[in-house]
């Protein structure tokens, strides 16, 4: 599946987007959060507080116990401050 | 549309351009008249936050998505009040204190449900749709945070 980065997600992660292939076990957005931390302080910076962190699959809002099975794009990005 | 009986054009922009809002005023009203009342809110970069002064601001988006979210206030909003015009443009990239970000643009028969319209849109882009600021001051640059009464603005007009 495709991951994009934004704002400060995207600038401690070092990059805009990747393509990614977690194991089976990882099933929710949680379970992917901390997935990807577990692979360099890079990403276990960018997700150093799960909480402040938003989730989009296939650009819709979704929250953290949500499945990503299916999904084609999932963004990780800081809540929005736009307007 | 379901059975609302005017038709309601909607453009939505996400542009590095400015706009000019006379311009886009005229545009959803020009050749009707059926349209009572225009609201516009314009968001413009300011130069002061608390105390550091802000020398410019940088706005990120998420294409695609972005477009789609303020789409989905707009379907909400047209659901919400018998509107006859929505125009909303967000703009991206780089600005100076006094240039334009955003504009928001209401049409209807009625004042109320115009102005009504533009907070409801305002408030839900502020807290949904995908864009970030990145402020420069002399003290640095660093990411705006959202704010929890941005959240408090968007959540009364949740419906139960």
């Amino acid at each position: 599946m495709k991951v994009k980065y934004f704002a400060w997600v995207r600038e401690r992660v070092g990059k805009a987007e990747e393509t990614i292939e977690p194991p089976a076990t990882v099933r929710t957005v949680e379970e992917l959060i901390a997935w990807l931390s577990g692979r360099s302080e890079a990403y276990a910076h960018a997700f150093e507080k799960p909480k402040v962190i938003r989730t989009a699959i296939d650009h819709a809002h979704v929250k953290a116990d949500a499945v990503i099975a299916g999904a084609r794009e999932i963004a990780f990005f800081p809540p929005m401050t736009g307007g | 549309m379901t059975s609302s009986v005017t038709s309601c054009p909607v453009a939505i922009r996400i542009q590095e351009d400015d706009f000019d809002i006379a311009r886009e005023i005229a545009v959803v009203t020009h050749g009707r008249t059926d349209v009572g009342a225009v609201v516009s809110f314009s968001g413009i970069c300011r130069a002061d936050d608390d105390s550091s002064k802000i020398a410019a601001l940088t706005l990120e988006h998420y294409p695609g998505m972005a477009e789609e979210e303020i789409k989905r206030h707009v379907d909400e909003a047209i659901s919400r009040w018998p509107l006859n015009g929505v125009t909303v443009i967000h703009r991206v990239g780089r600005f100076m204190p006094g240039q334009n970000i955003v504009l928001v643009l209401t049409a209807s028969q009625h004042r109320r449900a115009a102005f009504e319209a533009a907070e409801f849109l305002m408030d839900y882009l502020k807290t949904s749709a995908p864009f970030w600021k990145k402020e420069e001051s002399a003290t640095g640059t660093g990411w705006v945070e959202a704010q929890a009464r941005d959240d408090e603005s968007a959540a009364r007009w949740t419906r139960s």
